[in-house]
């Protein structure tokens, strides 16, 4: 099955993205002992190829200037005409690989594994992969059937990346092959995130609200505490979607991602979007009602509470001590 | 323009505690609240805006058991003009490819200009959308945050990606998109609006109606099977602290001082 194991490379600024080297080790944890085959589609991505030449046995190369940007909708009919039969393609769970996964499985006709964050093994040619769900309250082990190919989904930081292997791997120029695609969806234009009043990423204490605050009028609630550590404020997505408060305080894989050295969680249930955003291993403090959600998980220190409750004694006793 | 919303019917994660029931054969689903998946709710509010702006109709179908015609209803006092419930006990146990083939039946039955459904729902999987558009091979778009009608032919959209950008793209219709929280604020529903379409007709859909024979769908069809839930063994965890409000808050000074999260 070996020469059947694809990794989807994706890259920025002309560097691959770190989820590379974590697929090499999904696929790895998948079938032991193999060395897969990477796929770089876009313009210019020579330097691309060799960076992760080493880590894998093939390198297909897909340079054309009509892959500058990538379109799913455009890859997805040159994938289903290079993948060999049976294939097993891995992708990062992340907005690109969401986009392009589900629909490429159907045109491929083999079975879509979404958002794996754990491999058991496989057993024949039944893959036992551990999913979360309900906003990482449960777990659940999956099987499924990859006899004929499979496209998976691997969810971001859930598999350390492999060491930069010894692989000798062989660059393939394909770009033949990526000549005359055709989409219904053209991409026009990128649109960067706007900068707020304040930039979260360089704040070192965070206070982060979320959905658990219940309501827009219990913000400044949160906003004394903040002002009585001398924190800054942040939140989740909930809070910016009802906008409560601006999008450039989203903590999260789609908004921003913060290294603060404390990070305070207020009602925030720990989806790994929300958490993907926060790095450097903080002294993360969580406050939730709900003793199960994820968010404890991954905390420091947790409390099972009503914000509602302990938010003004909390505030206060700040200020007294001072 | 004719839009099918696809929604489902699912267990509130913010309102629930989730936990796993004997054996983990299932999460344990008494007393929990069920709502309209989060995602879905926010693309039926889109379907009526586009609606309101060009014209067409919104016609909201979910697939699932008697107990989805609820929701159905909820968004048909939204708004939407119609509902549909595809509901068999052959359906049980459908995985993505399963749930995205009875939808696509369900497309087939009208002629519909674009499908939204929700980026994801409980399960995460963010899946049923992109199939749908694979197996009806219409173009797809996931995430999408922002929806402008040109003509009847194309749409200009909107994609979130990371970091908060925005992708922007034209789309040909007919298309499926997969539609992101933020898009718009749905519009509360209230109690009038509900009773307003309580005896309004929802019609039944099953295999039968929908051509699908037993065994292409449902536990019987599917590829990926959920085995069991199970609460992961993570770590050491938080350490919890415990005692009176006033205990808790106490420590988490001492905490909070010792940390330099106080300033
Ligand atoms: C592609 C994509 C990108 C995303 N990007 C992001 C992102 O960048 N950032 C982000 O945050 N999310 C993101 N999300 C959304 C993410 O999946 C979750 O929906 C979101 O993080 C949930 O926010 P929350 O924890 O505030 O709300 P919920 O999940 O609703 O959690 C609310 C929590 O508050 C608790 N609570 C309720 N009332 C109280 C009370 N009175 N006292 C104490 N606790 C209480 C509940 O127990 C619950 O745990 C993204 C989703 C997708 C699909």
């Amino acid at each position: 099955m070996d020469a059947k194991i694809f990794v989807f490379v994706t890259h920025t600024d002309g560097k691959a993205d770190d989820s590379a080297l974590e697929l090499v080790t999904a696929a790895r944890s998948l079938f032991p002992g193999c060395t897969p085959s990477a796929l770089v589609a876009g313009s210019g991505v020579g330097p691309v190829c060799q960076e992760v030449a080493a880590s894998f046995g093939e390198v297909w190369k897909f340079d054309q200037a009509a892959l500058a940007y990538p379109n799913a909708e455009l890859l997805r009919p040159l994938l289903v005409k290079v993948l060999p039969a049976g294939a097993t393609l891995l992708l990062a769970h992340n907005t690109f690989g969401l986009d392009l996964g589900p629909g490429l499985s159907v045109k491929l006709g083999v079975t879509y594994v979404p958002d794996v964050v754990g491999v058991d093994g496989l057993e024949g040619t039944t893959l036992r992969a551990v999913r979360q769900e309900y906003a990482g309250q449960v777990s659940s082990h999956v099987h499924c059937d990859i006899a004929k190919g499979a496209v998976i989904t691997v969810r971001p930081g859930a598999f350390k990346p492999a060491d930069a292997g010894a692989a000798a791997g062989q660059v393939v120029d394909r770009s033949e092959d990526a000549t005359g695609l055709a989409a219904r969806r053209t991409f026009v234009e990128l649109i960067q995130a706007e900068a707020g009043d304040i930039d979260i990423t360089r704040e070192d204490v965070l206070v982060s609200v979320g959905r658990g605050i219940g309501d827009k009028e219990n913000i400044p609630l949160v906003e004394e505490l903040v002002e009585a550590m001398g924190a800054a404020l942040s939140c989740s997505r909930p809070i910016v979607d009802a906008k409560w408060l601006d999008k450039s305080r989203q903590v999260g894989t789609s908004g921003k991602t913060v290294k603060p050295r404390v990070y305070l969680a207020l009602g925030i249930s720990g989806s790994f979007q929300h958490v993907g955003g926060i790095k450097g291993n903080p002294f993360l403090l969580a406050i939730n009602k709900n003793p199960k959600a994820a968010i404890f998980q991954v905390a420091t220190i947790g409390v099972v509470a009503d914000l509602m409750e302990l938010l003004p004694v909390l505030t206060e006793k700040i200020l007294k001590s001072k | 323009m004719d839009i099918l919303v696809c929604v489902k019917r699912v267990p509130d994660s913010a309102e629930n505690e989730i936990s796993v029931g004997p054996g983990g054969a299932d999460i344990r689903r008494e007393d929990l609240v069920y709502s309209v998946n989060e995602w879905d709710n926010y693309a039926v509010e889109e379907a009526i805006q586009i609606v309101e702006r060009v014209g067409g109709n919104v016609t909201v179908v979910s697939v699932g058991d008697t107990e989805a015609e609820e929701i159905v209803r909820r968004e048909m006092a939204m708004g939407a003009n119609q509902g549909l419930l595809a509901t068999d006990a052959a359906f049980t146990g459908s995985d993505g490819l399963g749930i995205a083939t009875i939808l696509e039946a369900v497309a087939q039955k009208a002629k519909y200009d674009l499908i939204l459904t929700g980026a994801q729902a409980d399960d995460g999987a963010a899946q049923v959308g992109g199939m749908l558009g694979a197996l009806l091979d219409w173009p797809y778009a996931s995430l999408v945050n922002l929806i402008k009608v040109q003509g009847d032919k194309s749409l200009r959209i909107g994609r979130e990606i990371e970091g908060g950008s925005q992708e922007i793209s034209d789309i040909e219709l007919p298309c499926v998109l997969s539609i992101q929280t933020g898009i718009n604020e749905p519009r509360y529903v209230g109690i009038r609006g509900i009773r307003k379409v309580a005896s309004v007709e929802i019609p039944v859909l099953d295999g039968g109606a929908l051509g699908l024979p037993p065994g292409t769908v449902g536990a019987a069809g599917a590829r990926v099977r959920r085995v069991d839930y199970f609460v992961p063994q993570t770590g050491a965890g938080a350490e919890m602290l415990t005692g009176s409000t006033e205990e808790v808050a106490g420590k988490l000074v001492d905490l909070l001082k010792a940390k330099g999260g106080i300033k």
